[in-house]
């Protein structure tokens, strides 16, 4: 399969402290990839090096088969930004921060009659049909973070990269937001998601990428749950796995 | 109504609409990034292109223009590329301009602190046709570049990262913001002056919002504010002898604090009608359901 994303021998640093050391990253299409690791492991610092905003000290990145200094079919992908508490100092509705979204395919900044429907679709994907007039202020966590999965979503992208799309965001929300991207994988999205842990999307995932202090442990299958959650009274329902079956991106 | 035909007064009024236009639309985008008080730096630098107009026999208007944008470019610039020194990079340049300003026009044969003054706090009845030209010239630079790149402009000013990845060309977007902020500050320096311009971008803003849900909205009250205040600001000069900038910056202060209270009530009906779907007690019996709990 074509790869989506290809980070060979990556290293970066901030200032002066190396924080990837020379990591393979590769992502085929339709494939989801969790990228995990504990705080400080480098999983933020290497989404981040995939789309530009880390530059690389040593090794290369290629998005959809382009050298990324190269690649400009920006429309193609959707990224989530890790949840910055912050708004901005200005009231925005849900709709106008979506529509942000669909600047990469309108980039004279006219939204055609295409393009806001592709922005409505983007709301409603969200369950946020409802609230498209009001204030991202006044949404709570998981709300806002749905908001911001739309704005990734509005430009109907190929590849999907969220940095912790699940941090701080209630179940309500997660159940929602779990539904909206197994959509998308079914309709043939790659996603390249940094997670802290598998969680509710557990079931979608079709192999974890492990960082360890800026290089790759793991890569392979999700590792299976250690500790308490592996207890043998510990009920891990997920209310969606059942209509789900466990893709192996090895075995298949 | 008799002030409409004095030709004076009909430049005044002229200069005040554009201001009232101009600085707000300009201002929204850099309160959106918390940049508030971008506008006051910008007006610092401002004073030495006065100084070097006077000095040079120059149109101080257009001379203005020039030292600000590159100003203002050195601004954006310490932005994007200074780390930890930035604002200490921002304050040298700020009193840098300020005390060049001074020095300048001291330094001018036909310049005197008299002069200065009125750049500093606004002269309207000084305003001259050419003058006009320039400020008309500039102010609709403004204003093609803030409704011409609403939409641009808002994506990098909400979250400039998420811009990025969406191809925007960002650097050469912040440069034009910080370059129409620097033209808006010589449009209104003869209105205002330099010293109150940065209130003329941030308080009508600042008063729309207490209102608004939208940045469409925003945008749109904002300028009408900032327009109804250096007008009725301009118009009451003429009946009575009192500076014209801080005219109009006080009425757009008593605007902000008006509309603050008138949202009080408004905000608190806004609440109520969301609290009414979810009962406001919990149910009596507390039993839980399959999913309030996952693991």
């Amino acid at each position: 399969m074509e790869p989506v994303i290809s980070l060979r021998g990556a290293t970066a640093a901030l200032g002066s402290r190396p924080v990837l050391r020379g990591i393979d990253l590769t992502v085929r299409r339709g494939e989801v990839v969790a990228l995990l690791g504990a705080n400080g492991s480098g999983k933020s610092t290497a989404v981040r090096s995939v789309i530009g905003r880390v530059p690389l000290t040593g090794g290369s990145v290629e998005l959809f088969g382009t050298e990324l200094k190269r690649f400009r079919s920006w429309a193609r992908i959707g990224y989530v930004p890790q949840r910055t508490t912050a708004a901005s100092g200005v009231p925005a509705t849900v709709r106008e921060v979506v529509a942000a979204g669909r600047l990469s395919r309108a980039r004279l900044g006219r939204l055609s009659r295409a393009d806001k429907a592709a922005v409505t679709r983007a709301i409603e994907l969200v369950g946020l049909a409802d609230r498209t007039g009001d204030a991202v202020g006044a949404l709570s966590g998981g709300q806002h973070q749905r908001v911001l999965i739309a704005r990734a979503l509005a430009a109907e992208p190929e590849l999907l990269i969220m940095d912790e799309p699940m941090a701080g965001v209630d179940l309500a929300s997660q159940g929602i937001l779990a539904d909206t991207l197994r959509a998308q994988v079914a309709a043939g999205a790659t996603v390249l998601l940094v997670l802290h842990e598998l969680g509710p999307l557990e079931p979608l995932i079709d192999r974890a990428v492990v960082l360890r202090d800026g290089c790759v442990t793991h890569d392979g299958p999700p590792p299976k749950a250690v500790g308490q959650h592996a207890l043998p009274g510990h009920d891990h329902v997920h209310p969606h796995a059942a209509d789900e079956p466990l893709r192996t991106g090895l075995l298949t | 109504m008799e002030f409409l035909t004095e030709p004076f007064m009909q430049r005044a009024l002229l200069a005040a609409v554009l201001v009232g236009i101009t600085a707000p639309a300009v201002g929204i985008y850099l309160v959106q990034r918390r940049q508030a008080l971008m506008g006051d730096g910008i007006g610092h630098v401002a004073m030495t292109g006065v100084g070097l107009g006077f000095l040079m026999s120059a149109n101080p208007v257009w001379m203005a223009t020039l030292v600000t944008v590159l100003g203002a470019v050195a601004m954006e610039l310490i932005r994007m590329y200074g780390k930890t020194r930035g604002d200490i990079a921002l304050a040298l340049l700020f009193y840098g301009g300020m005390a060049g300003g001074v020095m300048l026009i001291n330094l001018s044969p036909t310049g005197s602190n008299a002069n200065l003054v009125s750049y500093l706090f606004g002269s309207l009845s000084t305003v001259s046709d050419e003058d006009i030209t320039a400020i008309s010239l500039l102010a609709a630079f403004a204003v093609l570049v803030t409704v011409g790149l609403r939409r641009q402009l808002f994506a990098i000013s909400q979250d400039e990262e998420f811009a990025r990845v969406t191809g925007l060309p960002v650097r050469t977007l912040n440069l034009l913001v910080a370059i129409t902020a620097a033209v808006t500050v010589t449009v209104a320096m003869r209105v205002v002056g330099l010293l109150l311009v940065s209130a003329l971008m941030v308080v009508p803003v600042a008063a729309a919002q207490q209102l608004t849900r939208s940045f469409r909205a925003t945008f749109v009250l904002a300028v009408l504010i900032g327009t109804g205040v250096t007008l009725a600001g301009t118009i009451t000069t003429y009946y009575q002898d009192v500076p014209p900038g801080a005219t109009i910056v006080l009425l757009a202060i008593a605007v902000f604090i008006a509309l603050t209270a008138l949202a009080a009530p408004l905000a608190r009906r806004r609440a109520r009608a969301a609290e009414t779907a979810p009962a406001a007690e919990c149910a009596a019996d507390g039993t839980a359901r399959a999913d309030d709990v996952r693991v």
